[in-house]
This record gives C-alpha cells, sequence and structure tokens, in this order.
C-alpha cells in the first residue's frame, strides 16, 4: 500500500527580550544556576506578574510578518499542572483568545517547487525551568533560570506531507524570527523547539490517521531523523495488523530512537482559565501599524536583493538570504572582498561544513566574517592559492586575533605569480621528465588531461607549494603543446 | 491611651504627652498579658516595633513625622513583611520568612507606623470564623465566656482592635472577611474597590475577588488607613489607575440630599427581625442627617453564593499550587517519589477548609464541568455586576445589614460548610462585583455588636466613609469596648 504523510508542527520560539515575560529577571543563557530567577519566578506567595510589554511587540512583529491576523484583544490562561520546575503549578499561556491569529508561511522545496503552510494561530506563554536529572545521586536538580523566558508556540496546519516539507518549514521560521530579530535563534541551547505531530494514511484517503507527537527536538537533523523513525514506525505497525496510539514520544538523539512518553489516556486535564492576576491584552490599530513600520527586511526579500544586487544563483541566495546571522555574514564577507560569488562559495562550502561538524552556529563561528572576506580577498588577487587559502581557514579558526596577512606572511602561503620565476621552474622540471613528456605527447586530449597532474605535483614541490598553479598550467599548457 | 483616634494619638506623639516607644510597649504588654485569650496574633514582633519606635520618636523630635509617625498597627498575617515570619495562618507557612515586603507592608513603613506583629487569621484567608487557623481559634473580645467566634477571615485582626490590642489593623475581603469580623467585633471595616489597594505580597487566595483593607474603631481612622494603602502599584497588574482623593478631606460634608437605595432582595421575611429593628434605627439617624431612601432590586443577587463557591475555590485551586513542597513551605518527611511529595505535603500543609476548596475549584475547572460550573458563575457574576450598576444610577450608597447575626458560638457550624457560607450573603456580591463595602457597628444585640453595611459605587470609597463618619458623629455604637477586656 502507498502511504502519505501527515505532518503539523508546533514550535516554541524564545523571545530575545532581556527579561523575562513577567518578572525583570535576566533572560541570559548560561548563568550558574537559579541566579536570575527572583522572587516572582519563584513563585513566593504574593508575588504577581507583570508583563513585560517588549514580549507583546516581538508576538505582534511575528505575526506581521506571516500576515497573520493580529488580535487585538488576547487573554492569558492558567495552565494547571504539578511538576517541580513549574514553580507556581501552572504556565501562564493563551488558549481560546491568542495574540496571532492565522497566518502563512511560504517554504521552497528542493525540487524548486513552492509550498504554503498555513499558520493557526500562534500565542505567548513563559517558558518552565529545567530538571536536572544527572549529579544529583537519586535526586533532581532544578534550574529556574529559563522559567519565565517569554516563548511564542506557533502552531501550523497539518499542511505537510514530508520530512524535506517539515524541515523546510522549520527552517523557513528559524529566518524569518531571525531576521525580526526577536529570537537569538539558538538551536542548541532551546532557543527554537520543536514538537511534530505525525500521522500516516493511505494514500487517496482523506480523513488523518491518529497521530503521535513527538516532542522538544531543537535540531533540523534531528527533526528530520525523528520523522523519518516515526513514520517507518507507524506504517510497521499499521501494516502488522496494529493500531496507533494517540500518544506523545522523546526522540533520543544519541540512541537514535524514540520512545512514548504518555498517552492520551494518561494525559493532563490541565484546567485552563483565564489568568486573574493578568487583565485582558488590548491594543489598538495605531500599536500595530508603529510596529509594522519598524519591520526588518525578511528572508523573501533578502533572497530578491542577493539575486538582484551579487547576481547570486538562486539556490545560493536562497541559503544565504535564510536566516539573519548568515546573510549578514555573507554581506560582511561580500564588502571586504567585493567578490560575492566566491563568498558565496566560501560561505556555504568551507566554513558551513567546518561549522556543521563542530555543531556550531554561524554566530559562533570563530572566524569572523570580516577575516572571511579578506581571506577571500586574497584568494581573488592571486596572493594565494585555494589550497593556501584552506590552511589560512584553519588557522584562523584555531586562533584568534591574527589576521590573514599575517597568517599568510608566517607560513609562507603566499603565491609566486612571477611568470618569468614560474617559467624557470618549469623548464627545469621538465627537463628531468623527457619520458612522462613523449607520453604527454603521445596521447589524446582526454587522455593529456589526466597526465597534468603528474607534471603539477613535481612543479608545485618545487616551487614549494608556492607557484600560482593557475600560472603554472598555463605554461605548461604552452611549452607542451607546442 | 487606648481608646484614642490615630489624629489624638498622632497629636499626643507631637505634643510629648507619650512617646512612640511607651504607646508601643502599651500595647505589647497588653498583648503579652491578654492575649492568650484572645489569640489574635500569630507573631509579635516586639524588638522590631520597639527599634522602629525609637526611630520614630527621633523623627517626631526632629519636626519630620507625618500622622502615622510612630503610631502602632498591626497586619492580618496574609501581608508578607520582610524578614518577619508570615504563615497566612498555615502550616504550609509555618516557618516562611518572606525575603520581600508585601507593598502595602512598605506603605505603612514609609509612613512611619510601627507593625506590633502579625494578626491570626482563617487559613489562607478562607473561612468565616477564624476557627480554620494551624495557630488556634480566635476568641471574640465581646463573648464574656470566651467561647463566640469573631467572624474571619480577618478574625485576628478585628479581634485585635476590639480588645484594644492594636489601634488599627489590616484585613482582607475576598467575601466578606473585613466586613463580616467588623460587625462582630463592634468595629469599622472597609472593603475597597478591587483595584484600589496593591495585592502585591499579600498571598493570594482568589485573585480576582481579593482586596486588602483598613479595619479600625472608626470610620476616620479607616479613611487615614486607606489614605496610606491606596493607589496604583506597578508590581500589581490588577491594580488601577485612579486618583487616589484625601479621603478624610470629605469626612464631614453634609448627608443632605443623598440617596440612600435599599435592596428589596436583603429587606425581606428572611432578615431577622431584631437586625430589622438595629436597621430602622440607623435608617432614621440617617434620615435625620438628611438622606432619603429607595427601594432597589439586585435581582440576580441570591445566585452571589453559588457563584462565589465556584468563582473563589477555582482561582484557590490554582492560586495554592506552589505551595508544593519543593521550593519553600512545609514538605513531609522522607518522601518516596514525587507523587508521594506532593501529596503528603500538601495533605499536612493545608487544613480541611482549604483541601475542601482546592478540591471543589478543581472539579468545577475540569474538563467537561468548566461551562457548566466556572463560565456559568462568571456569568452569574456579569449580571450581579449589572445589577449593581443599574442600582447605582439611582442611588449614591446601598444600605444592607453586614451579616445575618451577631456572633455565633465556636463550634456551631462547624460540621457543615454551607451554613458557614451562608455567612456571607450581604457581603460577598460586593467583592462579585468589585465594588467598596463598609461595616460600621450600628447597634448592640443581647450584649453583641451588630453592623450595618453601606456598599458604594466603583471609587466611591470617600463618599461610603463620608456616611459611615457622619452616621458615627450621631451615634456612640462604634465607641463601645467590650465589657471585660483587662
Amino acid at each position: 500500500m502507498q502511504w502519505e504523510t501527515v505532518i503539523g508542527l508546533e514550535v516554541h520560539v524564545q523571545l530575545a527580550t532581556k527579561s523575562k515575560i513577567f518578572s525583570g529577571s535576566s533572560t541570559a543563557f548560561g548563568a550558574e544556576p537559579n541566579t536570575q530567577a527572583s522572587a516572582v519566578d519563584l513563585a513566593l506567595p504574593g508575588t504577581l506578574p507583570v508583563p513585560n510589554e517588549q514580549a507583546f511587540r516581538y508576538a505582534i512583529l511575528f505575526g506581521l510578518a506571516i500576515n497573520a491576523d493580529i488580535n487585538k484583544r488576547s487573554v492569558f490562561e492558567r495552565k494547571n499542572y504539578f511538576y517541580p520546575d513549574l514553580p507556581k503549578g501552572y504556565q501562564t499561556t493563551q488558549l481560546d483568545e491568542p495574540i496571532v491569529g492565522p497566518g502563512v508561511v511560504d517554504i521552497e522545496l528542493s525540487d524548486g517547487s513552492s509550498k504554503s503552510v498555513r499558520i493557526h494561530h500562534a500565542h505567548l506563554e513563559e517558558d518552565a525551568g529545567k530538571s536536572l536529572h544527572e549529579d544529583f545521586h537519586g535526586m533532581s536538580g532544578i534550574d529556574l533560570n529559563r522559567a519565565g523566558t517569554p516563548l511564542i508556540e506557533i502552531v501550523s496546519e497539518p499542511d505537510m506531507r514530508n520530512s524535506e516539507e517539515a524541515v523546510a518549514f522549520a527552517k523557513k521560521l528559524h529566518g524569518i524570527v531571525t531576521s525580526l530579530g526577536i529570537c537569538d535563534g539558538e538551536m542548541s541551547q532551546g532557543s527554537m523547539r520543536f514538537d511534530v505531530n505525525i500521522s500516516v494514511r493511505p494514500k487517496g484517503q482523506e480523513e488523518y490517521g491518529t497521530r503521535t507527537e513527538t516532542k522538544n527536538l531543537n535540531s533540523f537533523k534531528f527533526m528530520e531523523r525523528a520523522i523519518k523513525l516515526e513514520v517507518e514506525r507507524q506504517i510497521d505497525v499499521i501494516e502488522d495488523g496494529g493500531t496507533i496510539r494517540q500518544e506523545t514520544r522523546l526522540y533520543d538523539a544519541d540512541k537514535d530512537f524514540s520512545r512514548a512518553m504518555r498517552s492520551k489516556e494518561e494525559a493532563n486535564d490541565y484546567r485552563y482559565f483565564p489568568c486573574p492576576d493578568l487583565l485582558p491584552v488590548v491594543f489598538d490599530d495605531s500599536y500595530i501599524e508603529a510596529i509594522r513600520k519598524e519591520m526588518p527586511e525578511l528572508p523573501d526579500a533578502r533572497k530578491q536583493r542577493f539575486v538582484e544586487s551579487y547576481a547570486l544563483s538562486d539556490y545560493d541566495a536562497s541559503i544565504l538570504a535564510a536566516d539573519a546571522a548568515t546573510a549578514s555574514y555573507f554581506e560582511t564577507a561580500q564588502a571586504v572582498s567585493s567578490d560575492a560569488k566566491l563568498s558565496a562559495n566560501w560561505v556555504m562550502g568551507e566554513l558551513s561544513g567546518r561549522l556543521n561538524s563542530e555543531e556550531l552556529s554561524i554566530a559562533q563561528s570563530p572566524v569572523e566574517a570580516k577575516a572571511m572576506g579578506e581571506l577571500v580577498l586574497r584568494v581573488k588577487d592571486g596572493t594565494i592559492s585555494s589550497s593556501g587559502a584552506k590552511k589560512v581557514f584553519n588557522t584562523l579558526w584555531e586562533s584568534e586575533g591574527k589576521s590573514v596577512d599575517q597568517i599568510i606572511d608566517a607560513n609562507g602561503l603566499k603565491q609566486v605569480s612571477d611568470t618569468g620565476a614560474l617559467e624557470a621552474i618549469v623548464d627545469e622540471v621538465l627537463a628531468n621528465m623527457a619520458d612522462q613528456i613523449a607520453q604527454y605527447q603521445e596521447a589524446d586530449d582526454k587522455k593529456r588531461k589526466k597526465l597534468m597532474g603528474g607534471f603539477m605535483g613535481p612543479l608545485m614541490k618545487a616551487s614549494k607549494g608556492q607557484g600560482n598553479p593557475k600560472l603554472f598550467n598555463e605554461i605548461l599548457q604552452r611549452k607542451l603543446n607546442n | 491611651m487606648l481608646d484614642k483616634s490615630i489624629k489624638e494619638l498622632s497629636q499626643g506623639l507631637k505634643n510629648g504627652d507619650f512617646s512612640s516607644v511607651e504607646l508601643t510597649q502599651t500595647y505589647l504588654d497588653r498583648i503579652a498579658k491578654l492575649d492568650a485569650r484572645f489569640n489574635s496574633y500569630i507573631s509579635v514582633s516586639s524588638d522590631a516595633a520597639l527599634t522602629a519606635a525609637k526611630e520614630a520618636d527621633t523623627r517626631i523630635a526632629a519636626g519630620d513625622a507625618s500622622i502615622w509617625t510612630g503610631i502602632p498597627y498591626a497586619h492580618k498575617d496574609v501581608f508578607c513583611t520582610e524578614g518577619l515570619r508570615t504563615t497566612c495562618g498555615s502550616k504550609m507557612l509555618e516557618n516562611f520568612v518572606p525575603p520581600y515586603s508585601a507593598t502595602v507592608t512598605s506603605q505603612f513603613d514609609r509612613a512611619g507606623a510601627i507593625c506590633l506583629g502579625k494578626t491570626n487569621m482563617d487559613e489562607f484567608a478562607m473561612g468565616s470564623s477564624n476557627e480554620n487557623s494551624f495557630f488556634g481559634k480566635v476568641v471574640n473580645p465581646w463573648s464574656s465566656s470566651n467561647d463566640l467566634v469573631p467572624g474571619g477571615s480577618s478574625g485576628g485582626s478585628a479581634a485585635a482592635v476590639a480588645a484594644r490590642l492594636a489601634p488599627v489593623a489590616t484585613g482582607t475581603d475576598t467575601g466578606g472577611s473585613i466586613r463580616q469580623p467588623a460587625s462582630f467585633c463592634g468595629i469599622t471595616g472597609l472593603k475597597p474597590t478591587y483595584g484600589r489597594v496593591s495585592r502585591f505580597g499579600m498571598i493570594a487566595y482568589a485573585s480576582s475577588l481579593d482586596q486588602g483593607g483598613p479595619m479600625a474603631r472608626t470610620a476616620e481612622d479607616a479613611a487615614l488607613m486607606l489614605q496610606v494603602m491606596a493607589g496604583h502599584d506597578p508590581k500589581d497588574s490588577t491594580s488601577i489607575k485612579h486618583d487616589v482623593p484625601d479621603y478624610s478631606a470629605g469626612l464631614n460634608n453634609s448627608l443632605q440630599g443623598l440617596k440612600i437605595g435599599l435592596p428589596k432582595e436583603f429587606f425581606n421575611e428572611h432578615l431577622d427581625s431584631s437586625i430589622q429593628a438595629v436597621m430602622q434605627t440607623a435608617m432614621k439617624e440617617l434620615e435625620k442627617l438628611g438622606a432619603t431612601f429607595k427601594e432597589v432590586s439586585l435581582p440576580n443577587i441570591g445566585l452571589g453564593i453559588p457563584a462565589y463557591y465556584v468563582i473563589a475555590p477555582a482561582e484557590c485551586s490554582a492560586n495554592l499550587s506552589r505551595f508544593d513542597g519543593v521550593r519553600y513551605g512545609h514538605r513531609c518527611e522522607q518522601p518516596e517519589d514525587l507523587m508521594d511529595l506532593y501529596k503528603r505535603s500538601r495533605s499536612e500543609g493545608f487544613g480541611n477548609e482549604v483541601q475542601r476548596r482546592i478540591l471543589i475549584g478543581a472539579y468545577a475547572l475540569s474538563a467537561g464541568y468548566y461551562d457548566a460550573y466556572y463560565r456559568k458563575a462568571m456569568q452569574v457574576r456579569r449580571l450581579i455586576k449589572n445589577d449593581y450598576v443599574a442600582a447605582f444610577e439611582d442611588v449614591d450608597v446601598i444600605l444592607s445589614p453586614t451579616t445575618p447575626s451577631t456572633a455565633f458560638g465556636i463550634g456551631a457550624k462547624g460540621d457543615d460548610p454551607v451554613k458557614m457560607y451562608l455567612e456571607d450573603i450581604y457581603t460577598i456580591t460586593a467583592n462579585l462585583a468589585g465594588l467598596p463595602g463598609i461595616s460600621v457597628p450600628a447597634g448592640i444585640i443581647d450584649g453583641l455588636p451588630i453592623g450595618l453595611q453601606l456598599t458604594g459605587n466603583y471609587f466611591d470609597e470617600a463618599r461610603i466613609l463620608n456616611v459611615a463618619h457622619q452616621y458615627q458623629s450621631q451615634t456612640d455604637w462604634h465607641l463601645k469596648a467590650p465589657g471585660n477586656i483587662d
């Protein structure tokens, strides 16, 4: 049987406000446990929430960015459940009257097609603290630094049909919220977390299958993997005559395995009701319009600009424009080097590969954008070869504070581009390669190309790696083809 | 000294007739000597009070004093006091010392008043008799054989003021918790408009109904207290930005032309005849002062108690979730696992009435019952509010009894929570509507005081204080003290 996958996402986006949504505590990441937890965050008796207006502004900005309805009246509710990292015993969130109503996010797929994913709504809420289960000898530690960090939860319609679409959607949201500056986008720090609702149905069937929800995925890679696993699992269960239980699942990236956390029957009754400590949030049109005026450039517009201003391909432009940090990195490198294509190649190639393998975001890159621009400039003006450039890049990565030119000088990476000097080296090397020359001259064009490598090695060796390979090649061609 | 008004005490301090230390010591001595009988205080802060009194005397001598500088008072133990144990009448918070002060507490501190200690109360402000305190029952100072309740939940404050163990005290009122004990103890108690007084640092029972207010012997003293307490607080989103008038300035305004509404739903055959007589006498006094009376109708008022006993428990079921044994408060011994920690800490830490209301509230909010209970109760609440808004189009204030009886016996209603809930029948709708109300001593029935209630329009505290003060200028019920309090 042919199966169709149906995917909907719930995305938690930590808002980049300086202080928490209902208290003045800092939201900075990585502080000592419980040093950013005030009396309000600890839910000491008698404390009351005071809303942070910046969180409302950010939520509205997001709503406007996805052309959503902004609800001029929204209401905070209490979602009641007991857990040690939830100090009040309820989470302050929105349910019936969220701040952002229906909207749309367009995604592009690798085959060049595009698709619209509908947003059901987005609401404001507070994050919980963290329970730490290691290092406490059978007990649990509680860190309330994160408790009260503002979140928007973006809830999509079940519009995605495979993991590629889901990942493209997730990446697009990442691009939008980082471009808006409302989220730092640091996935490894939990700044964006994805809950994926997955079901399968026989192709052609209208009715949805029973869905499961895989919670708390914090990387695109894990998300892709978790979806794949869950789709396979569901199809296996059904094909073996079983039924899918509506349940919450947890994906363990280390073991590449997911397991059921709790089923619908065990689900909490959250007893939502309007929070009596907070008045309904009411905005007028002028407030919303003032925020609209602050709207920065969004990924789609930026991509268009990259294609037009830098003559980049659609593909390159969409990758570089996708999120604010990458775009700004590229544009800085481009400005220093004045070579958009070469800058694009280095950002998407060497840099992106190294960041991925070391699981760093571009904001955390040890090689700064300006240095990258200088590096590209030296490749462009022929000062260094591309292999020399890789050495410079690695040195930049490892040792902070050195300039590109210093590294080139210190490591003798400057290319020799003096044609006279290079020609002398070619003559000297060819003098000892009579056999190879004869072989080359007997060969056809196709074979000759291969044989060229046999000359380049000794030439580079003779020039101590500093000869400009492009010029060597030209000189060789001229001499051998005569 | 014990019967002096705040104004007189303040003048006495300024004149040097007595010092704040002497005044404070007088009250501390009385508490030490007499409160074993009344049990009106949970904590007495003698040392801090005397230190503050010394500082007050210095300021008074330097001519740098407000009317409150050096005046002792007491706080209901629901207000957080930095460095001073705040229990809310519960075992759950038996050893809780807050690291911060309630806004109301800070306001009195800034005014220079001297906090004598924290008064007893029904646990988490849930109750109408002060029998629900982990720290023991409070005895009504008017009961000769120590067998009557002072009312609740601000029973400790009411008893302390009546027994001259504090000149004035703060209280909180969620369904009548200032006005009902004021009536039972023969004192004056004001519940302000919802949002008039900050709730920050006031341990929540039902957030949309709770309101702090003054408990004093006279309307004049209550006005001075409200002056300290009222105002917008950026730390409380539900406190309202509304100008704070000079509450003392209008106390002597004439009542000529004042229109007083009499809700026909309250003045009916269910009203106790002796209370009816007290109301009639009071109305004659008010009439002499120039007021006229008009019957008004509050058709949905009868639904007040059922609506309240859905909304208040619903809110408390969430408000009290923070008491989980994890970060502070009572924690059970040797919990086996997380669920055991929650269950035993909360079962041990909360008394029966608190547990009953948490259960009622959780039930009313649960899936499948929300519409039938919580949503319906909120609709009723809106209807009640509309009834009052309509009535206030015709009248300036509404007069009614405060309580259906005088103070009842300790244990008399212990076995029937609904009987206890009916205690609030005249007071509860002001909380649902968010209106201000004051209870003023209006008579003595069989040796026990009884109050009348004036309910005002939104932010019209000045007017009900004015009416109360004018009434007190013609009567002496508020001057009567219990027979045996020494």
